[in-house]
């Protein structure tokens, strides 16, 4: 069918292309710029933040375009590498870090989707922090976070990666808790932070174990470092490592990614995270930082296709993971109040079907879950933050304070219906195509329970979302959205959104002097700044889906085509340097039939594995659009008769009914995962091993020190006696002394009397005379 | 050989300037005694250029005859201002750098 005497054409290249790298580094400097002249600037740094990352969004455009080149030119079944540069920074025994950049498909769509989110996020900003007190920290806290995405996403070797996952994690901590004076913020940032650090060791342990794995494969055969995600991803589908430790690196690299993305069991910090200001949980908490870990599966996919065993009869532990996490995520979102919480656990959701797409060997639908997912959920995330600007009086309760807000949020309303459409998965809205072809190619790699679980989890989406919209534009105007506010309001729900946390009444006058059309106005629309970016999402929340729609035809694929690498076996000539493109392409086997991720590859090596693609059915379709229907129906039925007519069936049935109360009180206690966590892990750091610390510290560390301090003393005085007494000193006095005795002889001579000093000159020169005589003669 | 009484002369006068340095006791006459061992060197470059046929001797006797006319000049003043000063020009009494 292909045959292997196919022309391959050179692969096109360009300066997008080539100079993507520049896409962190902008960010990176605009940083520098607002932390050091911010303050001076007209617009306090905000526009520093805002220009370099349309800078970024431009390189980030023109790379992806030019990728788009670059793959249309080449062959069907050619490998199109990826455009790699690599400087080294350091040299030592041989070895050689580099710095570089690593572009291909997944790169230049993430890279894009982060550029542009991050750019409507700082626009949208600019109208939503207006007046804030450290609005000029805040801006650069977002640009060096976007900055750290951008490195990760582009980096060409896992310290780069490990970088620019650190500096999220930073980041994170520095949004979430913007307005620290409120306890409950600084308690949610720092709860983020360690959170996540407990599974970036696992990213640490990963990397290490994988470079000395691979170290020595990757440089004798391909000329790479072992930390090279190139050299790992054909090492790992070499048939060369041995599977203990390719199993043991993937799960650690998991645990980091879990960490991260929020998979249970390290989700609970998500939900709390959302005390940051909502731009930044539109940033960080939908469709950035917790891709991260799905990122990092999807970088590294072959590592985890081999370690994991992925396509293999059992189900792994990424598929597990996911399953669990997406429905205890998703049956949360049931009972919380607070709508950037529902949004989060939402997203926690999310996140667990892109790992399960992951897990279940359908590369492709995840990431273009990533990609439509971070459009629609941003849009659902500014769409909240702008209903408390303008509506609810900077509270996000939904049931104390918002409802039948869709006749005086029109264009909000609107972004928000497309977004929750979209996040349901209805035809023709973005999610559809995304999700069912997650769900779709689940059951067709085989794993039917999955797939259920995955069905499952659509029908919680559309419900708990369909409440959340309930609640939020339907049915009658409750507390700050009826026009009610004042004490009462503060007091009850003071610590949702930052104007409202600073509790002191006055810094909260002086954010309304300088921003007019606050809610003392009634619920009204917010301004262009704000309905701008929510606009643009929500277009893309519409369309974006047709980049991959499955449902039309091969030829509307196009985001495969793109992005998929091409699981063709390449020939390695390896001749020099790293960083040399040196890949020569043999296209001899059909797609569906490579070797890669099945057998050794013989006369090459792979650089990504050969995965299926379900062939789409709208039968397929039909079942799932009908559970997101009923999904949407139930919660619409169940919503109106609760929150609208009061029902006194369903009133109060938590109460009334031991099985509802108990799962309730479970729900509402969040799985008591938070309990064990602060009274199992927390108290015991804080108890036993603090005490412990503190033991050790007193007995063992003190023990060392003051042994230290007796030792140079006795040492000090040994050195005092001995050496500086009498040696030194003794050397001192004794010069003086031979000096002083010199003088002493020498002294005569100088009687002062010009006779014995002319007869002392002609004494001396007669002798040099004599001797000048001799020495002649 | 006439260099000979010539050199002969020069260490006599020499001889007799060191000592006059020497052992007088009087500025004056050590002054004086120094214009002996100059004029000694004098007659000694003289006899020297003499005896070569070169004229570089003369000039350089002519040289000296005129530094130490300076140096007498000089050395007068200074004996005058320790006479005004002490009342005294023994060189003996001027030690007062006794070490």
């Amino acid at each position: 069918m292909f045959a292997a005497s196919e022309v391959l054409s050179p692969l096109r290249d360009g300066w997008f292309l080539q100079n993507a790298w520049l896409a962190p580094v902008i960010p990176t400097i605009g940083f520098a710029l607002i932390i050091l002249f911010g303050k001076r600037l007209p617009k306090k740094g905000s526009e520093v933040g805002v220009l370099s990352m349309l800078a970024s969004l431009v390189l980030a455009s023109g790379a992806a375009w030019q990728w788009i080149q670059r793959v249309g030119g080449a062959g069907e079944e050619q490998f199109v590498s990826p455009v790699i540069r690599t400087w080294t920074w350091w040299q030592s025994g041989g070895m050689e870090f580099t710095i570089g950049q690593h572009v291909d498909g997944l790169t230049v769509v993430v890279l894009f989707v982060v550029a542009f989110i991050s750019t409507l996020v700082q626009v949208y900003s600019l109208e939503y922090l207006r007046g804030d007190r450290r609005y000029t920290h805040f801006f650069a806290a977002l640009t060096l976070f976007s900055a750290g995405m951008l490195a990760m996403v582009i980096a060409e070797d896992m310290i780069l990666f490990l970088l620019g996952w650190e500096i999220m994690g930073l980041c994170s901590f520095m949004l979430i808790g913007h307005w620290w004076e409120d306890g409950a913020n600084s308690r949610a940032a720092l709860k983020a932070f360690f959170t996540v650090r407990t599974g970036d060791v696992g990213l640490l342990v990963g990397i290490s174990i994988l470079f000395f794995a691979a170290n020595e494969w990757t440089t004798t055969n391909l000329g790479l470092s072992g930390f090279s995600i190139r050299g790992l991803s054909a090492w790992a589908l070499s048939g060369e490592p041995n599977s203990t430790v390719i199993l043991v690196a993937a799960i650690a690299l998991f645990i980091a990614a879990i960490g991260k993305s929020g998979q249970f069991p390290l989700h609970t910090w998500l939900p709390d995270a959302m005390a940051g200001p909502t731009p930044v949980s539109s940033l960080l908490h939908s469709s950035t930082m917790v891709v991260a870990g799905v990122f990092l599966v999807a970088r590294l996919y072959p590592v985890f296709f081999t370690g994991l065993d992925i396509l293999g009869p059992s189900s792994n532990i990424i598929m597990i993971i996911a399953a669990i996490t997406i429905v205890i995520a998703a049956a949360l979102a049931f009972v919380q109040t607070d709508i950037k919480r529902v949004l989060a656990y939402s997203t926690v959701s999310q996140l667990g079907y892109m790992m399960l797409g992951l897990g279940a060997g359908a590369w492709l639908p995840a990431v273009f879950h990533i990609f439509t997912h971070a459009f629609f959920k941003a849009c659902l995330f500014l769409s909240a933050g702008s209903i408390s600007h303008s509506a609810s009086h900077h509270s996000f309760d939904m049931k104390k304070d918002m409802g039948g807000l869709r006749k005086h949020m029109p264009i909000t309303f609107a972004a928000w219906t497309v977004s929750t459409l979209a996040l349901c998965g209805v035809f023709p809205f973005s999610g559809f195509f995304s999700k069912d072809e997650i769900i779709d190619n689940v059951g067709g790699n085989g794993y039917t329970f999955f797939m259920v679980v995955g069905l499952g989890g659509a029908f919680l989406t559309a419900a708990y979302m369909t409440r959340a919209t309930y609640l939020t534009f339907f049915g009658e105007p409750r507390g700050a959205s009826a026009g009610e506010h004042g004490e009462s309001s503060h007091g009850t729900h003071p610590a949702h959104d930052g104007h409202d946390a600073h509790d002191a009444h006055a810094v909260h006058d002086s954010h309304d002097a300088q921003d007019s059309h606050d809610a003392h106005a009634g619920p009204h629309e917010s301004g262009i700044l704000i309905t701008a970016p929510l606009a643009i999402l929500a277009v893309l929340a519409i369309f974006s889906g047709l980049f991959n729609a499955t449902p039309f035809g091969e030829s509307w694929e196009y985001m495969k085509k793109w992005t998929e690498p091409r699981a063709a076996v390449v020939e390695e000539s390896y001749s020099g340097g790293p960083g040399e493109a040196f890949v020569v392409p043999a296209a001899e086997s059909g797609y569906g039939e490579s070797p890669c991720g099945k057998e050794t590859p013989k006369d090459g090596v792979c650089y990504a594995p050969q995965l299926n693609h379900a062939k789409f059915k709208w039968s397929k379709a039909l079942l799932s659009l009908a559970i997101v229907f009923a999904g949407i129906a139930v919660s619409w039925v169940v919503s109106a008769a609760l929150y609208g007519r009061r029902d006194p069936r369903l009133v109060g049935l938590t109460q009334r009914n031991a099985v509802a109360r108990s799962g309730y009180q479970l729900l509402i206690n969040k799985y008591y995962l938070d309990h064990l966590y602060e009274r199992g892990v927390v108290s015991f750091i804080v108890g036993p091993l603090a005490r412990g610390a503190y033991w050790f510290n007193q007995q063992v560390l003190d023990g060392i020190l003051h042994g230290v301090a007796r030792v140079s003393r006795v040492v000090a005085q040994v050195v005092y006696r001995d050496i500086d007494q009498r040696l030194v000193d003794g050397a001192v006095n004794a010069s003086a002394d031979v000096t002083k005795a010199a003088g002493t002889t020498v002294q005569p001579i100088q009687s002062g009397r010009v006779g014995h000093y002319g007869a002392l000159l002609f004494a001396t020169a007669a002798v040099a005379a004599l001797v000048f005589v001799i020495l002649n003669t | 050989m006439l260099t000979s009484q010539f050199l002969l002369l020069g260490a006599i006068l020499f001889c007799i300037g060191v000592y006059g340095v020497i052992a007088r006791k009087n500025a004056v006459l050590v002054l004086m005694s120094i214009e002996l061992i100059l004029n000694s060197v004098n007659i000694n470059l003289l006899a020297f250029a003499l005896r070569n046929g070169s004229a570089d001797g003369h000039t350089f006797a002519l040289y000296i005859i005129a530094v130490a006319a300076a140096e007498v000049g000089v050395g007068l003043a200074m004996v005058l201002l320790i006479y005004r000063n002490r009342r005294s020009i023994g060189l003996d009494e001027l030690s007062e750098m006794r070490g």
